[in-house]
């Protein structure tokens, strides 16, 4: 098992390398340039040629890429070209907000889903199912700005129960930091909870029709007990495995939710590099990213020994 | 069990005592500091308002550095960090005095030598400074207290260049800092100014923070633009960036900003009925919208076709596309826009009057037979996107065939500096605007250059009159003498069409009623306002 955890850590280098190497050579064949919008509207294009040279932008693109391979080996991931702050400064500054609203919707999605799910499958063919997926319809469907607005207006301008942006870190209070991050998580969690309680649905259902399930009935056994311990465990692989994969998706909506809810997170510090061209920041960035989806793709496949005794690696 | 409950409700009766404790504690905190939450128009991503010419970092510029001389509301230069300036007889040398209690945020004094560093840096970025540095002779420090500069020959903009009030504004640096590359950020804010940057508090693309320097002697003259007193009446200003104008208004409505810099204009019927918020124009002189065309790429290297358009755009299509409510813009043929003081409608006929008849004619003149226009659309900003629709419907409307390609503004931004013919990526039209403040002066409006690729801005329009007549009105001191050339110039300007002015529009900013002194002013200025 360690050793596979080990394989699998020492496996993540060479996907960040080709993430690295795609990202740099996309992001330097994609038209638009730092200099001209550092220069301003009315530059001469010899300003515009005199800070591509301070920037290093003149230089080949191997050795630029080469100049910013050998920095990240020292673990300095450049400077950003706007602000003159470094990378790791800046993605520091943005982790925890965009940390925060992540785990607290995966919660309150997981806290909603799975029972929702398990419910449907246990009610499966009447309304109560079909409420839960008509509302997990809704939950693709609707786009997150709308939910978000929505939220808004109802909590915040006519009810004035919770702000309407902004972010307070944890360590400024608990009710501070809940009053700021409730609606973003509930809005980036629609599509989640969604995802989450269809695949729950559909595990639990499978699991239900196994013979086990009939046994454990035929024992009498508490309805409660029967989808608690037999079902949903046994029907967590799938779910889980979707949890995971939901992540991409947060990492999408989060630029979303961020934005209307002026959470100064990761995903509004990538938008605002790429509109730029801040390289450094966006090459950064994809990094943490990529490494983010790598690490918890190996937490899952870790999780699966644990909900399954089966599974061996 | 019993005793667990009685526990919970002594904790919750505790916890509803201490509520309203805690939020009277809070309450007295806010009450005791001063604060100006502004939800700025951009972001501030970088802290050197000569390095940049980003409005965003202008506006940052004016807390915390300081103007050796500023504009006043009639546009006139007027001493800001100078007690006096003389010229000499023959106009060739001009001294300037400090006034007395100026102090850089590290508390040394503010000495001559600091000007005239700060000046040779401003002028190596700036138009405005390069041209006055052309007629400089020398610029030198002769005392702690006084600089002299010398000119070569007389040079009518020497007061006006040093006062600018837009980007590159120059700015006055301590000397150490002024000594700084121009094309390198400085390392350190250490301004003279009225406000002081809280770097630790800076969270770059979401909040800044400026401090009340209470080192600062404002003039005792009363504010106006940016001269007169900076008397700052808050302890703290906070610029609160939030990209979404949906929630910036929103927020405003809360309570949670006192003011909102630049209002999305859809958005003013939203807020017009909320008894606690105020919605006006801030910027007198408003902003000019540009229709670039490329003077290298036919059919535009035509000064026919470039006329056709003249007679194409009518500027209220325009306007109600991308501004919408009639209180905020107006038609203004004047390149040097309307209501300033080179403001005049000379030649503007074509502009004004829309003829699709004789813009077709003058596109046949002009040889155009139906090839390709590029007219690059910059999707993220809305404004630009809005008129470039607008433009590529009036040329299908006069028989052109028109390619619009979209991009975002960065990719424009590249793209526009291609001098390449059409078919290898060139371009033929983009859109952008300037506001009054750059755009009120033949030399500060770039847009009017004719310098040929070598000195033109983007688009490139080549033509020795317009330059001549520039020159002219550089070296002119006497406001009316100027207004004579400058009609020859607007003259000049409708026969070679450097651009097409698509309208004027003053842009609207929001504030609660707790607020009062907000200045009229092209730039926002965060002294004089008060928080009630």
């Amino acid at each position: 098992m360690y050793a596979y955890i080990v394989r699998r850590i020492l496996a993540t280098i060479p996907v960040m390398g080709v993430v690295a190497v795609f990202v740099f050579l996309l992001l330097h064949l994609t038209p638009g340039d730092p200099a001209t919008v550092i220069a301003g509207d009315y530059a001469r294009p010899e300003d515009i040629v005199r800070i591509r040279e301070q920037l290093g932008l003149n230089d080949p693109l191997y050795i630029q890429f080469g100049n910013w391979l050998w920095r990240l080996f020292q673990g300095d991931m450049g400077i950003s070209i706007f602000s003159n702050l470094p990378v790791t400064h800046l993605i520091q500054q943005r982790l925890e907000p965009t940390i925060m609203m992540a785990l607290t919707t995966i919660i309150i999605a997981i806290a909603i889903a799975v029972p929702l799910g398990v419910l449907a499958a246990w009610k499966q063919g009447t309304w109560v199912d079909r409420a839960v997926m008509v509302f997990a319809v809704l939950g693709f469907s609707v786009p997150i700005f709308v939910v978000a607005y929505a939220m808004i207006w109802g909590f915040s301008i006519k009810l004035k129960w919770l702000p309407v942006q902004g972010y307070t870190p944890i360590g400024e209070g608990l009710i501070p930091f809940l009053r700021n991050i409730i609606m973003p998580a509930v809005a980036l969690g629609m599509v989640y909870v969604a995802l989450i309680a269809r695949i729950t649905r559909a595990s639990v259902m499978e699991v239900l029709n196994e013979d086990y399930i009939r046994t454990a009935r035929a024992k009498g056994l508490a309805s409660t007990t029967i989808l608690i311990r037999h079902a949903l465990k046994n029907a967590a692989v799938p779910i889980v495995t979707i949890i995971g994969i939901g992540i991409a998706l947060l990492i999408g909506g989060v630029v979303v939710t961020e934005s209307v809810f002026n959470i100064p997170g990761l995903g509004r510090l990538t938008v605002d590099a790429i509109l730029r061209r801040d390289y450094p920041i966006i090459q950064g960035l994809i990094l943490v990213f990529s490494g983010v989806y790598v690490l918890v793709n190996l937490l899952i496949d870790i999780s699966y020994t644990f909900l399954d005794p089966r599974i061996r690696y | 069990m019993k005793s667990r409950r009685m526990n919970l409700k002594s904790t919750l009766s505790a916890l509803a005592l201490a509520a309203p404790l805690a939020l009277v504690a809070m309450g007295n905190d806010a009450s005791a500091e001063k604060v100006l939450r502004v939800a700025p128009h951009a972001d501030l991503k970088n802290l050197d308002p000569i390095w940049t010419t980003a409005y965003i970092t202008r506006n940052h510029g004016y807390l915390v550095y300081d103007t050796l001389i500023a504009l006043d509301e009639k546009l006139r230069p007027q001493p800001q960090m100078l007690e006096k300036w003389e010229v000499s007889d023959d106009g060739l040398k001009y001294t300037f005095t400090l006034r007395d209690g100026l102090r850089w945020h590290d508390g040394s004094p503010v000495v001559a030598e600091d000007a005239v560093a700060s000046l040779n840096r401003w002028a190596k970025r700036d138009t405005m400074g390069q041209k006055l540095m052309d007629f400089t002779d020398s610029l030198v420090a002769s005392s702690e207290k006084v600089f002299v500069l010398t000119l070569k020959e007389p040079y009518g903009l020497v007061l006006d260049s040093i006062g600018k009030i837009s980007s590159n504004t120059p700015f006055m640096m301590k000397k150490e800092m002024a000594e700084t590359d121009p094309f390198e950020q400085v390392p350190e804010v250490i301004g003279s100014g009225p406000f002081i940057f809280d770097k630790d508090a800076w969270v770059p693309g979401s909040k800044v923070v400026y401090r009340k320097n209470e080192a600062y002697v404002p003039r005792s003259e009363p504010a106006s633009y940016a001269a007169g007193g900076k008397v700052v009446k808050v302890d703290t200003v906070e610029w609160l960036y939030i990209p979404d104008p949906a929630t910036t208004m929103n927020a405003l409505i809360a309570g949670e900003i006192d003011y909102w810099e630049t209002v999305a204009p859809d958005l003013v019927p939203a807020m017009e009925g909320d008894p606690n918020i105020v919605i006006d124009v801030i910027d007198p002189l408003g902003t000019q919208g540009w229709l670039r065309p490329n003077h290298l790429n036919p059919p535009f290297d035509n000064p026919k076709a470039r006329q056709a358009l003249l007679h194409m755009v009518r500027q209220a299509d325009y306007l109600r596309a991308i501004v919408g409510d009639e209180k905020l813009w107006r038609e203004c043929g004047a390149y040097f826009m309307c209501d300033t003081p080179l403001d005049t409608a000379i030649g503007a006929d074509p502009l004004m009057k829309q003829d699709f008849e004789m813009a077709k004619k003058l596109l046949a003149e002009a040889g155009y037979n139906g090839e390709k226009v590029v007219l690059m659309q910059p999707t993220d900003i809305p404004v630009l996107s809005g008129a470039s629709l607008v433009t590529a419907q009036l040329l299908r409307q006069v028989g052109v065939n028109v390619e619009v390609q979209a991009m975002d503004w960065s990719t424009l931004t590249s793209r526009r500096a291609e001098k390449k013919p059409v078919s290898e990526g060139g371009w033929n039209i983009f859109h952008t605007y300037s506001t009054g403040a750059d755009t009120s002066s033949p030399i500060s409006n770039a847009g009017v250059s004719a310098g040929c690729e070598e000195q033109a801005w983007f688009g490139w329009p080549c033509d020795q009159m317009i330059e001549d007549l520039r020159d002219q009105f550089s070296r002119e001191a006497d406001p009316e003498k100027q207004k004579q050339i400058v009609k020859k110039l607007q003259t000049r300007l409708f026969e070679v069409v450097p651009y097409v002015n698509y309208g004027q529009w003053f842009q609207p900013a929001a504030y609660r009623k707790n607020l009062s002194g907000v200045l009229v002013s092209p730039v926002p200025f965060f002294w004089n306002i008060e928080v009630n």
